[in-house]
């Protein structure tokens, strides 16, 4: 399988119909910030098909350990979890070694943030950041524990679902991309105006990670299987040219 | 040939929310001692070679307040016109220059800043040279899918000219919209790029 890093070919147009269109009233912080005017499409030049890279000296041994990474020795409280999956592009090709991102809740739905006002209590040994480079077959994961769901000031009483938020790199700044990760079985999820601001029912489905008793750790935590996809590259004449060089 | 089959859908975009700085800039929202510095916080060296510039601004809302838990990052070339990442094949980039960078807006006021260099040209794909631009993107609670946009340099008038995305927009007005120029009243290097959202100024922003 070709490896993406040093690809050059042009990406796919992105479709944008699965994504959240950027004015959703529904989630009202969109109302004064989503851009009125069209996109405009610019086909893809070097600016957009690069895009930063970093290396394993940038990861510590705990970064992707959110039980224990912020705390001076103890661990974090909550359901003990480990989350993993595969970074792929729209052709299936792993998305070796780039660097994944995440950020949660506490246990019980409280982050460490202080523009946060939700009475639920901090974790003196939960910090709630973590990250990681995927492995040559796409492969990340981390350990953590569950997110609690929290009320925010949007409707008269709407809940968050648990939820990790994610940040991807890929290999090219058109790439970039960052989502959230909900958990199967969550009827809230439906629930939340931040999900429905996706319309496309697939879409949502396929940020909804999957319980994995196969992968449980014995004795210590609970697996959920989370894949991620961004945009894969155009095969096109323009790929033979610049091969051929 | 144009339209080939994708077998897997991109996963969708959510938005980063009010607490993006808690995984992307945890230093800065005071997380101390999971890691030692805020990736693309620092992007100059002692020995990075080029102009050394400052970029700051704002980002505005349709109200024309400051977005104060915005975080936006920026990638650019170095100062010979290379790319520090994969997809470069025209040469090795400054190796003391990562080309990214990451800052959050100031909780207070809203203005973000970047240390960096001017970056030099970049060919498009069809030969012509673009004119030194940055590449930008900007998430935040609000915002559903993070935001395209590029920064040039008011005082490259005829690189600018001739640059075949500044070209693409067709409006003056809106082409304004993606230029720096010198701060007032701040020292040389010093370029002001603000960001509109919505309004009669709204940047122009892009669908790469
Ligand atoms: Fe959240």
């Amino acid at each position: 399988m070709r490896n993406s890093i040093g690809d050059q070919r042009p990406f796919y147009p992105r479709d944008r119909a699965l994504h959240p269109p950027a004015f959703t009233p529904n989630y009202k912080s969109t109302v004064l910030r989503a851009p009125q005017q069209a996109l405009l499409s610019l086909e893809s030049s070097l600016s957009e098909r690069t895009g930063p890279a970093f290396g394993h000296g940038l990861i510590g041994a705990l970064d992707n350990d959110l039980i224990r990474n912020y705390g001076h020795g103890g661990e974090a409280i909550g359901q003990r979890i480990v989350v993993y999956g595969r970074v792929l592009d729209e052709d299936g090709r792993p998305q070796a070694g780039t660097l994944v991102e995440f950020w949660q809740a506490n246990a019980g739905g409280r982050y460490r943030h202080k523009k946060e006002g939700y009475q639920a209590a901090l974790d003196p040994n939960f910090g709630g950041c973590g990250r990681t480079l995927t492995d040559q077959d796409g492969v990340y994961s981390f350990r953590t524990v569950k997110p609690g769901a929290y009320p925010w000031p949007n409707g008269v009483n709407d809940w968050r679902p648990a939820h990790i938020h994610f940040s991807l790199f890929g290999h090219a700044f058109a790439q970039r991309l960052i989502t959230q990760m909900y958990f199967e079985g969550d009827p809230m999820i439906r629930q939340c105006p931040i999900v429905r601001t996706i319309a496309d029912d697939a879409a949502i489905e396929q940020l909804t990670a999957r319980l994995d008793r196969q992968n449980t750790l014995p004795m210590d935590a609970l697996a959920y299987r989370f894949d991620i996809v961004l945009r894969g590259r155009r095969s096109t004449v323009f790929e033979n040219k610049l091969e051929g060089n | 040939m144009l339209n080939q089959l994708r077998p897997y859908r991109e996963s969708a975009s959510q938005t980063a929310g009010p607490y993006v700085h808690i995984g992307c800039t945890p230093n800065q929202a005071e997380i101390t001692g999971v890691w030692a510095e805020d990736l693309g916080a620092r992007m100059l060296q002692p020995q990075t070679k080029g102009e050394r510039i400052v970029v700051e601004g704002i980002v505005y809302d349709g109200s024309g307040a400051p977005l104060k838990d915005a975080v936006i990052e920026i990638w650019q070339a170095d100062a010979a016109g290379l790319y520090a990442g994969p997809g470069e094949s025209r040469g090795a980039a400054d190796p003391a220059f990562p080309g990214f960078g990451r800052q959050a807006t100031d909780g207070d006021t809203g203005l973000f800043r970047f240390e960096t260099i001017k970056p030099g040209r970049v060919p498009y794909d069809d030969g012509r040279l673009q004119a030194p631009h940055i590449s930008v993107w900007i998430v935040a609670r609000g915002i559903n899918i993070g935001l395209s946009t590029r920064l040039y340099f008011a005082d490259e008038a005829e690189a600018n000219a001739a640059d075949p995305v500044l070209l693409r927009v067709l409006d003056p007005r809106r082409r304004g919209t993606l230029i720096a120029a010198p701060a007032p009243g701040a020292e040389p290097g010093v370029y002001r790029f603000d960001i509109r959202l919505q309004g009669p100024d709204e940047t122009v922003f892009f669908d790469i």
